[in-house]
């Protein structure tokens, strides 16, 4: 992959020196457009799904709360704690209980 | 794993939040992630897709799409010290990334407390300053995260959060001379082009000090192995800081401050912070810690051509193969143990791409007797620094550098 620089790299010969080589050749850069894949994957259905669906699915999918580990009701409140305080996560002080509840049955620590 | 039912909800609460528009959203074809691995985290879940969904990416553990946090398979360490660019892992903080970068029109402003602010193109950082190479390790401050127990919450990665490169780039010190320091100029603070959703919420930014950010191994990369960076690896300029966990790493380069004070943003500060104590260990539940932001990285060695459960012939030599790394340093030595760290005999160490970056090493032993084996490794780095018996716990679940473990059984 990087065999297409190596004929032009002059070795600067001091093994100490953390950089290696110098560049001598032009390198070029493209511009790029792509679009990213999204996901529609909704936290499964149970007492306060539609709430967390609607409050948590804007700033990331669902997959990151699904993968994490059964943790303690506490712990749950204090993540979503810290997405209202801390990252600013609009979510209506109404639905915080609601939310929480809803991990706390998906993922709470037995 | 997607449920096309729950594609109208999901258009209309995009919309009414407001989400679309930033970059094109590309509806998601169900079968865009195709297989699945099982990631051995203590009490699960364990189970990823395995996607090639990502442009400009071959296949990735599919830790979260939105933002993405893309693994690197572990299998892929064992082709060679250089993690190729299509399998880099992937990790954001959030979801605005933008996702058509013209290269005629980027700029990387440097501001601040300097004598004069800079506006550089892409043109004058590739053709109006010395080039640099330099192999150095990129690893996520969580890497690992999934094996803590207690477990903490966070992006639940296994040991492919990290990954080696050979970058191209800048000096950050010629790009800060450029600008002319002032006197009095403390810290350096990185911004890139991802936004949060919500306005408000903390931009990502981190700070480097003013002394580090000049040491001339800091650098700017354009390129990594060769070619541009892929988009979600931070196209078209990252911040490259050698023997630093990734979190200093900025994507997406676009926005250089000299500070004068001491940074006391959220990123900087309260996020990715340590506990101030030997291997960033604490016990679950302890108070009351100093906390320090995350810096050095740690020595880490990995076994990469034999998996745990293994079969190999107990009547015939078994080679072993891996890679290391000493963090802030060169690798000293890998040393093996096949009698549970009673006796430890050295590896031999493949050649020195640069003391930032992997390290391959190998090494042929014959097990004593059929039946269950459990093979060791330790990272010796070139500052006199090993791995640790034990593993180290925080409870944001960094560092983990504990020494590795394979069991093999020999028939």
């Amino acid at each position: 992959m990087f065999r297409n620089f190596l004929p032009a790299i002059v070795l600067l010969g001091v093994a100490s020196m953390p950089f290696v080589a110098r560049a001598a050749t032009p390198f070029e850069l493209k511009s790029v457009k792509i679009d990213l894949p999204d996901s529609d994957r909704m936290f499964p259905d149970g007492p306060g799904s539609d709430t967390i669906n609607n409050n948590c699915l804007a700033c990331h999918s669902a997959d990151m709360v699904l993968n994490q580990p059964a943790l303690s009701k506490q712990a749950w409140g204090a993540e979503v704690n810290k997405m209202i305080n801390t990252y600013k996560a609009p979510v209506a002080a109404e639905d915080v209980g609601p939310i929480v509840e809803y991990l706390n049955g998906l993922k709470g620590a037995k | 794993m997607a449920e096309i039912g729950a594609l109208h909800h999901s258009i209309t609460r995009r919309r009414l939040l407001g989400v679309a528009g930033v970059g094109a959203l590309a509806l998601t074809n169900p079968s865009w992630a195709e297989t699945t691995i099982d990631l051995p985290l203590p009490s699960g879940p364990g189970a990823r897709p395995i996607t090639t969904g990502f442009p400009q990416k071959g296949p990735m553990i599919l830790q979260r799409t939105r933002p993405p946090l893309l693994e690197t398979p572990f299998e892929v360490f064992d082709k060679g010290v250089f993690t190729p660019n299509d399998q880099f892992y992937v990790r954001w903080h959030w979801a605005v990334i933008p996702t058509d970068i013209d290269i005629g029109k980027f700029s990387l402003t440097v501001r601040g407390h300097v004598n004069q602010t800079l506006s550089l193109s892409l043109n004058d950082i590739l053709h109006g300053l010395p080039s640099v190479q330099l192999a150095a390790v990129n690893q996520c401050s969580g890497n690992s995260r999934g094996f803590f127990q207690p477990r903490v919450p966070g992006g639940e990665w296994a040991n492919g959060a990290m990954g080696n490169a050979l970058w191209t780039g800048v000096r950050l010190k010629d790009v800060l001379d450029k600008a002319g320091v002032k006197s009095g100029a403390v810290q350096v603070r990185f911004k890139g082009l991802e936004e949060p959703v919500v306005a408000d919420a903390p931009h990502f930014m981190k700070s480097l000090d003013i002394d580090h950010a000049r040491d001339g191994e800091v650098m700017i990369a354009y390129a990594m192995n060769g070619e541009q960076l892929p988009l979600v690896n931070g196209f078209p300029l990252r911040l490259v800081v050698p023997g630093w966990y990734a979190t200093y790493w900025v994507k997406m380069l676009n926005d250089i401050e000299v500070l004068h004070e001491v940074d006391t943003n959220y990123w900087t500060k309260v996020a990715y912070t340590i506990p101030d104590t030997p291997h960033a260990s604490i016990k679950p539940g302890e108070t009351n810690v100093k906390m320090v932001p995350i810096n050095r990285m740690v020595p880490r060695s990995f076994v990469t051509n034999i998996a745990s459960g293994h079969k190999v012939n107990a009547a015939a030599p078994t080679t072993l193969r891996g890679i290391a790394f000493g963090g802030d340093c060169g690798v000293a030595s890998v040393d093996y143990s096949i009698d549970r760290g009673q006796n430890w005999r050295q590896a031999q160490l493949e050649k020195d791409e640069g003391k930032y970056g992997f390290r391959r090493w190998q090494t042929q032993f014959t097990l004593p007797s059929p039946g269950k084996h459990t093979v060791l490794t330790r990272c010796t780095n070139s500052n006199g620094v090993a791995q640790p018996d034990t593993p180290n716990w925080n409870p944001a679940g960094f560092m983990r550098n504990v020494v590795e473990s394979v069991d093999i059984v020999a028939a």
